[in-house]
């Protein structure tokens, strides 16, 4: 678990004001490589604000504002010198709600490469398009039928198109928004499974309100109430043996 | 007694009904409204509908059938005052006017959608028919399959629809092919780019020109565009010398369509789901990239739509023509000569002229009709193009 230790993305004093609203509140927090690491906590409590500054997603919201460093491999992703576009090829992302384009399935996870220009040739964009495929645990329900859209696929069937989506792009970290939200319990187990074999290659962070989930697919935990972090440690740690008295009450179901 | 009489006095007793049942009723249970099947004013309006409505369909089916016009309105009178007093009687403290209201108001709905779909049904009729007579006059091959329109009044009149549907199709390609880009561009810049305060001052300001009357358009083309085109464009390539031309018809309706274009265009991209563009951003795209590539397919059937529904605009037109592109049948290719459209010449056809008997006017109905089945066409693409998106991705 050596690998475990090298710190891939790295907060400072991160604040976040939606207006006059704010969101975080002087979050510092080390996100390792090779892992994944849950966000837990009661619903709006900057779970998915903090998410996104991580991918500088934020910034497509006009009232939305970042203060502080957010670190990637030791350069601050908010530095006037680093593009967000660029860097959200490198973080990918997830969202909550399946989002398929209205577009073929292969045409959905080609998406990213050929807007990166990942591939020299077709054939070696059909490669890119089916390890993703493979990757995403999707491929064998979909090879027959690549060029149907990939709307008129199920819930579960389209949450793991766009995780191949975002796979394809051959992203650095791999951001979560409550992936499992719309899925059935089966599509479920399918995600987290996939999202067990993705943290081989890929630092990835998950928001999940399923305190199950974070247990099953975590190593590292974060606890999130009214925008302060609270508690972040060992997801073991976290579920058998919390430090503050409110990660307590909220694993244990008394605030929520 | 006249019809307008009688359906006067149709709605007085209308109003007696309305009046007099709920006091009946509430006279019937000692003033105790607690005790009625239904609320007093559903007493009232159910009466009131039930003397209404039989009339007026008799007035209706009278008129229609040819009923003599002395006799009509006593029948009318009759059957209210009849309806009056039963409506009156039945109006009894058990009677649950309540659903008999319902029944009746929704009788007035299906009536008011029957007479916009029966108007429709009776303009094609009186087209079919009128068309109809042209055709025993005038072999219908010439008119499809002719070159030359030159009508006159001697009686060798040459009818092709042709040169005119030319000129048509002409002059909307050119207007489609200047509001289209220009409409779907200022929309993707007011419904992506624009700031909400931009937003709300370039919308309505675009939107004001749909407001303009197009004979103000046919000014504008008459006196400045036209002119303008000739003394720049036309003379100096020695390719015409006229003002009116194609090509002024065409830029000035083109102008006229562009709200049309931009406004749906801006509402259908805004539907399309924050979700999707998010996705896109996820991915590492441009803003640019992203409306080109999600979401302009994305509203693309929409956007179709609204490019077709300009369409049959621009086919239907005719002020713009009229002043814009002159009135001289041709088939030329060159944009800067004057031409006419389908529209122009059924209007110019049908005034002066009163016989409605010779081919020359009645061929106007044939125009209209052709032009009719022509816009019903690009609507039932429209539609279906819609539709079959819709189905695909929702
Ligand atoms: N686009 C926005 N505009 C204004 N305020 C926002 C916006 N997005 C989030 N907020 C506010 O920021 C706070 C944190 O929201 P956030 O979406 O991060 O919560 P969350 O922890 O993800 O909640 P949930 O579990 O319900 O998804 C909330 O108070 C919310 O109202
Ligand atoms: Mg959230």
């Amino acid at each position: 678990m050596s690998t475990e230790d090298t710190i891939k993305i790295s907060a400072k004093n991160v604040q976040v004001h939606y207006d006059d609203t704010h969101a975080i509140k002087d979050v510092n927090v080390e996100i390792a490589d090779k892992a994944v690491t849950a966000f837990i906590g009661p619903s709006g409590c900057g779970k998915s604000t903090f998410l996104r500054c991580i991918n500088r997603m934020n910034d497509t919201i006009d009232i939305c504002r970042v203060t502080g460093e957010i670190l990637i491999d030791g350069e601050d992703i908010y530095d006037k010198r680093v593009d967000p576009v660029q860097l959200r090829a490198k973080v990918g992302m997830v969202f909550q709600k399946p989002n398929p384009f209205p577009k073929s399935i292969y045409d959905n996870v080609a998406y990213g490469p050929r807007i990166h220009g990942l591939a020299n040739s077709k054939s070696e964009l059909d490669d890119i398009v089916e390890n993703a495929l493979r990757r995403s645990a999707i491929w064998d329900e979909v090879k027959d039928r690549l060029q149907a859209p990939g709307t008129g696929l199920s819930g579960g069937q389209q949450q793991r198109l766009c995780i191949a989506r975002a796979v394809a792009t051959e992203p650095q970290v791999l951001l979560m928004d409550e992936p499992c939200s719309s899925l059935d319990p089966i599509a479920t187990v399918q995600v987290e499974e996939l999202i067990d074999d993705l943290r081989k290659s890929y630092c990835v962070v998950i928001v999940t309100h399923s305190m199950h989930q974070a247990a099953r697919v975590s190593q590292k935990t974060a606890f999130f109430h009214l925008g302060n972090l609270v508690e972040f440690g060992d997801t073991d740690k976290i579920f058998t043996n919390p430090e503050d008295p409110r990660t307590e009450s909220y694993i244990s179901g008394r605030i929520g | 007694m006249s019809l307008s009489m009688s359906v006067l006095i149709v709605i007085a007793l209308s109003i007696v009904g309305y009046v007099l049942a709920p006091r009946r009723a509430l006279r019937l249970v000692g003033g105790d409204r607690r005790k009625l099947a239904s609320l007093p004013k559903q007493y009232g309006l159910s009466a009131g509908l039930s003397v209404f409505l039989p009339a007026m369909l008799i007035a209706l089916l009278g008129g229609i059938g040819g009923v003599a016009g002395s006799v009509l309105p006593v029948i009318i009178v009759a059957v209210a005052i009849g309806a009056c007093c039963l409506a009156i009687l039945k109006s009894r403290p058990d009677f649950i006017a309540r659903n008999s209201a319902e029944t009746l108001i929704k009788a007035v709905l299906i009536a008011a959608s029957g007479v916009a779909i029966l108007t429709t049904i009776g303009i094609v009729m009186s087209l079919v028919f009128e068309t109809a007579n042209f055709f025993r006059d005038y072999s219908w091959t010439d008119f499809f399959f002719s070159t030359t329109w030159s009508p006159n009044f001697r009686g060798d009149s040459a009818l092709g629809i042709l040169p005119l549907l030319w000129g048509t199709l002409y002059i909307s390609f050119i207007a489609l092919a200047f509001a289209v880009p220009i409409g779907l561009f200022a929309a993707i810049y007011l419904s992506e780019y624009a700031s909400p305060r931009m937003r709300s001052v370039a919308k309505p300001a675009i939107e004001i020109l749909a407001g303009i009357p197009t004979i103000v358009y046919g000014l504008f083309a008459l006196i400045t565009v036209g002119p303008f085109l000739r003394d720049y464009f036309a003379a100096p390539l020695g390719l015409e010398q006229s003002a009116s031309s194609v090509m002024t018809a065409g830029l000035v309706m083109g102008v006229m369509l562009i709200p049309f274009v931009s406004s749906l265009s801006d509402d259908i991209i805004n539907a399309v789901p924050q979700a999707m563009r998010d996705g896109s951003f996820g991915l590492g795209a441009t803003k640019s990239e992203t409306i080109r590539q999600v979401v302009i397919p994305a509203a693309l059937p929409g956007i179709v739509g609204a490019v077709l529904l300009a369409a049959s605009r621009a086919i239907g037109e005719t002020m713009i023509v009229v002043l814009g592109a002159g009135a001289a049948a041709s088939m030329s290719l060159n944009p800067f000569e004057a031409m006419t459209t389908v529209t122009v010449k059924i209007v110019s056809q049908l005034t002066g002229d009163t016989d409605f008997a010779s081919p020359e006017t009645l061929v106007a109905f044939a125009l209209a009709l052709t032009l009719f089945v022509i816009t019903l066409g690009l609507n039932v693409v429209a539609l279906f193009i819609v539709r079959k998106y819709r189905e695909q991705y929702e």
